[in-house]
């Protein structure tokens, strides 16, 4: 959990990138995932294939059928985990999913796994904090931290229960909707900052539809984090086992943004 | 014999506080979803509370549904059945005849009241998934009734087996849309659904079909299928003055089949809820989820799924589209869990053999759903005792499945 706090410093927002575990197979995700490092990601979140991504939009939801269909096994993701560890000992990572192919062997057995095999944290997107008993206990109990999500429909008076429990980051998706879809109006994201950054401690990561590095940058003046997901899948489904070139120079096309964005309005 | 209130050691209230029907249920979804779903909850138990909801629940399901549906009992297809048991075997068989609602199947008691909670909450937009169609059609047709746009999704697959109810949804002013992911039948549908719902939160209302998904969904289908039972029990009792000795209903996500069952759970009356087996359990060809299936998380609730080891959801299959699903309601998988229901599965073929039955021993074309309830029927009848009562729910007609039967038995249209 120390690798997630270190993740966000303090004078920069941190670049958070998904991409979906054997996209488009197991053995090319171990280059992708060196591509978001070299690009100079600060978190990795490395998503598990579902047949059913039900809060995925089109890009997402194809990823996930490719890597099934290359015949993606959970055996194969937290190998793809174990050898990123073992190469990048410093940068966290966050396996992101739902809620059936985590608990299949059970909430220990997932927890024992993804902590052997170096993870950081875990995303699940169906399971709410009222159902955390299902998955929240196994995580805490290893040490990994369950990252919680909070939505423009999370109001005031529910914010305090999401928080509860919470570790590692707060994901705040900015759209109510599916991924890869419009991004939020720059307004909106900065009241909804401020209001979850007067409840937590937690750094706030804002991601759902960011695609362009000044969209990324104007989100990196308010927030501690740019999560950025459909945009780099969209460049895996185009160059396939060839990804890692154009993933890291659009990653680079990021992170320069995101560095340099919070001197352009201070200066 | 009325039927009392549930004391606490009662089958009949479930869930508790949280949705969970044991360790089943309960609320998945994605927090975006999460206050509507609270807020569904809250409303529901305002509407419960309301006399007037009650009523007007209740006068629809008379005036403009056709309830209550006929008990009726067989007495040909009975005669059947004993021509080959033993001698002083052969229980008699009486359906619960939904299939006469308006519709066309029990699907309409749902979305009578599903429709009726939108409107207290000022919904203005509906948004359903369906296999069979049957579903998809009750939507639309309430959704004329009371002037709300409606939007339903159909796998592509279903789209083209259940081409009459695509037509009579569009007659209706429901924009079908088909959907292709996956295998396209109602567990992509129901993807589609959800993602639908969660980027229109504000102002649309999501009509689940059956007794699954995020809680209070299960509950309040149960809730309003329920009319089923309710009558099904009343009737009996002034008919015959004696309850069924067993209810036999066939189960996609179970609807139909709690709606019999709930109102008779604390009675001494023995349950059967019947899968589909599609071409057999001993394959993945099935979609019998409480029989073939192991406990997971899909859709919003905790319930037996057709999954592999990794928890991917495996494609299920039977020839009634509205069976063709991987889960089942979570009550179903709790009344498994505590022993009080029993299930079976019954094939394709044994499906069509009960369709034909009923076709031709009672003048009734069954849908393919309730003809995997008639084929177990047929299987049990002969080893009870001639006095004894079985009563089956008939939840639907089979005029939407004419094409598939005809293709099954190599006739041409
Ligand atoms: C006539 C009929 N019966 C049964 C079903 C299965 O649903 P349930 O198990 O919820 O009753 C359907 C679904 O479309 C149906 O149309």
């Amino acid at each position: 959990m120390t690798r997630l706090a270190n993740a966000f410093p303090a004078d920069r927002a941190a670049l958070v990138c998904f991409v979906t575990a054997g996209d488009p197979d197991a053995a090319s995700t171990p280059a992708i995932l060196d591509a978001l490092v070299e690009g100079g990601a600060d978190v990795i979140e490395l998503g598990m294939p579902f047949t059913d991504p039900m809060a995925d939009g089109p890009a997402i939801q194809a990823a996930n059928l490719r890597s099934l269909a290359a015949g993606t096994k959970t055996a194969d993701i937290l190998q793809i985990a174990t050898g990123f560890r073992s190469r990048h000992p410093d940068v966290p990572l966050v396996l992101m999913g739902y809620a059936n192919p985590m608990t299949r062997r059970g909430p220990e057995w997932f927890a024992d796994a993804a902590a052997a095999a170096g993870v950081d944290g875990v995303i699940c997107v169906d399971i709410p904090v009222e159902e955390d008993a299902s998955l929240g206990p196994a995580l805490r109990a290893k040490g990994i931290a369950p990252i919680r999500l909070a939505t423009p429909t999370t109001d005031a008076a529910r914010l305090p229960a999401v928080l509860d429990g919470a570790g590692g980051f707060l994901y705040y998706v900015s759209v109510a909707g599916i991924t890869g879809k419009q991004q939020a109006v720059q307004a909106s994201i900065e009241e909804a900052v401020a209001r979850l950054k007067a409840s937590t401690d937690l750094p706030i990561a804002v991601g759902f539809g960011v695609r362009t590095p000044e969209q990324a940058a104007a989100i990196a003046r308010v927030a501690d984090g740019v999560v950025v997901g459909s945009a780099i899948v969209d460049i895996v489904a185009q160059h396939g086992a060839n990804s890692s070139g154009p993933v890291r120079d659009y990653i680079r096309s990021l992170s320069s943004a995101i560095a340099t964005a919070r001197q352009t309005t201070n200066a | 014999m009325t039927n009392a209130a549930p004391q606490p050691n009662s089958y009949r209230n479930q869930p508790d506080a949280q949705g969970h029907f044991g360790q089943f249920g309960g609320r998945y979804v994605a927090e975006t979803l999460m206050p509507l779903v609270l807020d569904l909850e809250k409303h529901y138990r305002a509407a419960q509370a309301d006399p007037a909801f009650q009523a007007q629940f209740d006068d629809l399901l008379e005036h403009y549904v056709g309830r209550p549906s006929p008990l009726y009992y067989a007495e040909r297809l009975t005669e059947e059945l004993r021509k080959d048991a033993p001698a002083g075997k052969g229980a008699q068989i009486w359906f619960k005849r939904d299939e006469l609602n308006h519709t066309g199947a029990h699907k309409i008691n749902n979305c009578i009241g599903q429709i009726l909670l939108a409107m207290r909450m000022g919904k203005t937009r509906i948004i359903a998934e369906t296999g069979a169609g049957q579903h998809g059609v009750a939507t639309a047709t309430v959704c004329a009734r009371f002037g709300l746009p409606c939007v339903i999704y159909m796998g592509a697959t279903d789209v083209a087996r259940q081409q009459p109810n695509v037509f009579r949804m569009k007659l209706l002013g429901a924009e079908v849309i088909p959907v292709t992911s996956g295998a396209a039948t109602l567990k992509d549908a129901m993807n589609e659904g959800l993602r639908d719902w969660v980027a229109n939160v504000h102002d649309t209302f999501y009509i689940i079909g059956t007794a699954a998904g995020p809680h209070p969904y299960p509950e309040l289908v149960r809730d309003f299928q329920s009319v089923i039972g309710k009558e099904a029990r009343a009737q009996m009792l002034s008919r015959i003055n004696r309850l069924p000795d067993l209810l036999v209903a066939a189960i996609g996500g179970g609807s139909n089949a709690l709606g019999l069952f709930h109102p008779f759970l604390d009675d001494d009356v023995k349950m059967l809820g019947v899968e589909a087996a599609g071409y057999g359990l001993d394959g993945n060809e099935h979609a019998a989820s409480l029989l073939g299936g192991f406990p997971g998380i899909l859709h919003g609730n905790k319930t037996y799924l057709l999954q592999d080891e990794d928890g991917q959801i495996t494609e299920g299959h039977s020839i009634s589209a509205g069976l063709d699903y991987p889960g089942i309601g979570p009550e179903h998988a709790w009344l498994k869990d505590m022993g009080r229901v029993e299930y079976t599965a019954i094939t394709d073929d044994e499906a069509l053999d009960g369709f034909q039955l009923l076709c031709r021993t009672e003048g009734i074309i069954p849908a393919l759903e309730p003809a995997h309830a008639i084929a177990a029927v047929a299987k049990i009848a002969r080893d009870m005792d001639r006095d004894q009562i079985i009563l089956a729910n008939l939840c639907g007609r089979g005029d939407k499945d004419i094409f598939t039967v005809a293709e099954k038995l190599g006739v041409e249209m």
